[in-house]
């Protein structure tokens, strides 16, 4: 319930995904979709989650949120993602 | 659920207990601390009997006692607890965060004085610490008031207006340990009088996040809501005791006694019995007595009219702010009156540290001496240390 | 309570929503998520001050998909006590309804400011889950030892290496007789999903030490976080184990633990250990690594006796 007073709360759940992060990152991942088998071994390891599956069951980066720490590059079974330098056309 | 209106014989700390019991309270954590140990032993007994339904957690220190206090609170449980003295001291880093979490607790403080030395008696210095706290700040001068204003306090903790914790103060030992007939309330009365209502709480169900991080850009505002929370708890005292079913017991901010008094004395706790004996049955008509009940929010507005044609007032403290202008009760008497334009001396009387309890004669005697400087017209604004020397300093 | 098996199960429901302020590869939060995404719901989260607190709750935004309270540092224990005991005594009460209780809590407001109020917490049997979330230092104001810190580790306020080995917090907790303790590292997914849902299954108090590498005070480059956390536990500088009802299990057990040198190696914290005239530190190092992990096993050994 929202109260009218200004309570040291915030009601809404999880409303720092309004946040972009995408400005922190340096260099981003991109998914090299022939290696992905979609494992989701780099979601279950990324700090923000900025990693996600989409509707078409695929693995997906959230750019708007991905700081470009690099672990689902490094953790990937299959090297399927590289971290490329921002702005650099993959 | 079936205590019929009686009168019992207890003491300040009985009493406190006895309407914690009738109130329908969920939650108690408390760590024991000589004077507060019969309220926290009588709920404990209360409890384990059935005749309270509510959860006891005795806890491993004060600190987490409130800390646990405010945990409850937010799952939206009636909280109380209660301590003094060091107990207080070692709660003050969480009063602070209770009030800005506007929680609405109840606490029950014995007062008692602070070491170094260590002292177990009573005097008021033990809740002067957290004046800034944010909490609203009720003292009892007798057993009776303990009952009726713990009571009254959960309503105007939990009015919407308010979300407050609520410190309802007792001398120690002198209220906290001594005995009179009490007249309770019906648990029914009781229980009608302090219905639940809904506020914000921690639930999977509407995921809000308590106690947030506040940056400079937000953090003052949120300071300036939870000031005007307090100085609403002031404004809606009227409607909180329209309802309290036995009217004798309503909580007034503050009372007067003998009002053609020239001189007038303010002062808080037990130790106004005394004065009022002295100026309403021993021949002190010369002076008024106003007994505060509420000191937050403070009353000034209201007290002004009551001290802007006295020739001196005298303002008695039992705690001291030693290195600043004036004790605290003294402190705002003084800026009042400033404010109003009104520069009546101010005798600042600091009195009873350390349980060391003004008797009647001690008083009657700082009484005429105030007295013959008035009627002199020589009396100036001064601090007096009543009884400390063994004798009037 | 359904046991994880594959990672597929985990997906779905996050606590933590991302556009939080945690540094890039922070170890804390890929643990944290991983605590939530296996926690089953209804569950109510308590945190003290703490990294994890900052970066989540700074107004007016907040991480938390799921309810959520700081209070202070000290004293995320007994706010949950106070929780815990309400909600249940509100259910009864026909107000409320019993929800499973967290903690998420940091090394520094548990080893040191925050051991009272865990120890009252344990002591009273109050039904929660106690997780800490281990980064061995206060991280959050700026990389200050803790008990949690390791033997030499550099910190700011143990600039030379800390001459004090790390306080053995499971030994502490199983010392209160709780049904259940364990240690869990976030490259072990599977483990650690499976020691949340097992715990969280159980009524009492439990304790779960999770490690959560820290690019920025163990100084390494942030996509190594996984990888560090993994070769803590390869050689055995993180043993990954149970205690439940007192007995103790080794989850996992290589034949043969990679050096130690090799988990030093990654950390600039560390970095002082291998250099030659530091060799008397590195072997008191490797001495405790290895007099720990024996003594774990002895424990372990005498449990399947008894």
């Amino acid at each position: 319930m929202q109260h009218r007073m200004l309570l040291p709360v915030v009601f809404e759940a999880g409303n720092s995904v309004e946040q972009r992060m995408s400005s922190w990152r340096s260099m981003k991942p991109v998914i090299e979709r022939r290696q992905c088998t979609n494992c989701l071994i780099c979601w279950i390891y990324c700090p923000e989650p900025a990693i996600y599956r989409d509707a078409d069951g695929l693995v997906q980066i959230d750019y708007d949120h991905c700081k470009g720490c690099g672990i689902c590059a490094e953790e990937c079974p299959r090297r399927a993602i590289r971290m490329v330098v921002e702005h650099e056309q993959p | 659920m079936n205590s019929l209106k009686q009168t019992v014989l207890m003491t300040g700390d009985e009493a406190v207990a006895y309407a914690v019991k009738q109130s329908d309270v969920d939650f108690i954590s408390a760590y024991p601390i000589t004077p507060q140990t019969i309220i926290v032993e009588r709920l404990s007994e209360y409890v384990a009997s059935g005749q309270v339904d509510a959860a006891f957690v005795p806890v491993e220190s004060e600190h987490s006692a409130l800390s646990a206090c405010v945990g409850a609170s937010l799952c939206g449980a009636r909280v109380f607890t209660s301590t003094s003295s060091q107990g207080l001291a070692l709660m003050h880093e969480i009063m602070y965060v209770a009030s800005g979490l506007r929680c609405p607790i109840v606490m029950a403080v014995a007062n008692r004085a602070l070491s170094a030395p260590i002292n177990i008696h009573g005097d008021h210095s033990d809740i002067m610490g957290s004046r800034d706290s944010g909490w609203v700040q009720i003292f009892c001068e007798s057993p009776q008031e303990a009952y009726h204003y713990t009571i009254q306090a959960f309503r105007l903790a939990e009015h919407s207006e308010v979300l407050l914790p609520v410190a309802v103060n007792l001398d120690g030992f002198t209220v906290s340990h001594s005995s009179e007939p009490v007249e309770t309330l019906s648990d029914e009365e009781v229980k009608n009088y302090l219905p639940h209502l809904p506020r914000p709480r921690l639930d999977y169900g509407s995921p809000h996040t308590f106690g947030v991080l506040a940056l400079p850009t937000h953090y003052f505002e949120f300071k300036l809501e939870q000031a005007k929370a307090l100085e609403n708890a002031g404004a809606v005292v009227g409607e909180v005791v329209k309802t309290y079913p036995e009217p004798s017991g309503a909580l007034r901010k503050f009372t007067v006694d003998g009002e053609s008094g020239r001189v007038v004395v303010v002062g808080m706790g037990g130790a106004m019995g005394t004065v009022r004996h002295l100026v309403l049955n021993m021949g002190l008509e010369f002076f008024t007595l106003i007994s505060v009940r509420m000191f937050s929010p403070f009353p000034g507005r209201e007290l002004v009219e009551y001290l802007s044609d006295a020739e001196a007032i005298i303002v008695m403290d039992r705690a001291m702010s030693p290195g600043m202008a004036s004790p605290p009760l003294a402190s705002n008497i003084k800026s009042v009156l400033y404010d109003e334009g009104v520069r009546t001396p101010v005798v600042s009387v600091v009195y009873g540290l350390g349980g060391r309890e003004p008797t009647t004669s001690m008083v009657r005697g700082l009484l005429n001496k105030v007295r013959s400087r008035v009627e002199a017209g020589s009396v100036k604004s001064h601090v007096l240390y009543l009884g400390a020397g063994g004798e009037l300093r | 309570m359904t046991q994880v098996t594959k990672l597929e199960q985990l997906y779905g429901r996050e606590g933590i929503s991302p556009g939080h302020l945690a540094c890039q590869g922070c170890g804390a939060l890929v643990a944290v998520r991983q605590i939530l995404l296996a926690a089953e719901p209804p569950f109510i989260v308590v945190s003290p001050t703490s990294c994890l607190e900052v970066v989540t709750s700074q107004y007016p935004y907040t991480a938390w998909r799921v309810p959520w309270v700081h209070v202070a540092f000290e004293n995320a224990a007994a706010v949950a006590s106070g929780v815990e005991a309400a909600l249940r005594v509100l259910e009864r009460k026909g107000r409320g309804r019993r929800q499973k209780v967290l903690v998420i809590a940091g090394d520094g407001g548990t080893y040191d400011i925050g051991l009272q109020a865990l120890s009252g917490a344990l002591e009273r049997g109050h039904s929660l889950l106690y997780v800490c979330y281990d980064n061995e230092a206060y991280m959050n104001t700026g990389i200050q030892r803790s008990a949690a810190t390791p033997l030499n580790a550099i910190t700011t306020t143990t600039p030379r290496g800390k001459p004090e080995p790390k306080k053995d917090i499971i030994a502490i907790v199983a010392a209160h007789n709780i049904p259940y303790a364990a240690t869990a590292s976030p490259h072990l997914w599977k483990d650690l999903a499976n020691k949340v849902r097992k715990a969280m299954s159980i009524e009492g108090p439990k304790f779960l030490h999770v490690l959560a590498p820290c690019p920025r005070g163990w100084r390494y480059d942030p996509k190594h976080t996984i990888k560090i956390a993994r070769l803590a536990v390869e050689t055995r500088v993180f043993p990954i184990y149970e205690v439940e009802n007192g007995k103790y299990r080794l989850n996992y057990v290589t034949a043969r633990p990679r050096p130690v040198e090799e988990y030093l190696a990654t950390q600039e914290r560390f970095a002082h250990l291998l250099k030659p005239e530091n060799r008397h530190l590195l072997e008191e190092f490797k001495k405790m690594v290895e007099e720990r992990w024996q003594r774990l096993l002895e424990l372990a050994t005498s449990s399947v006796k008894t």
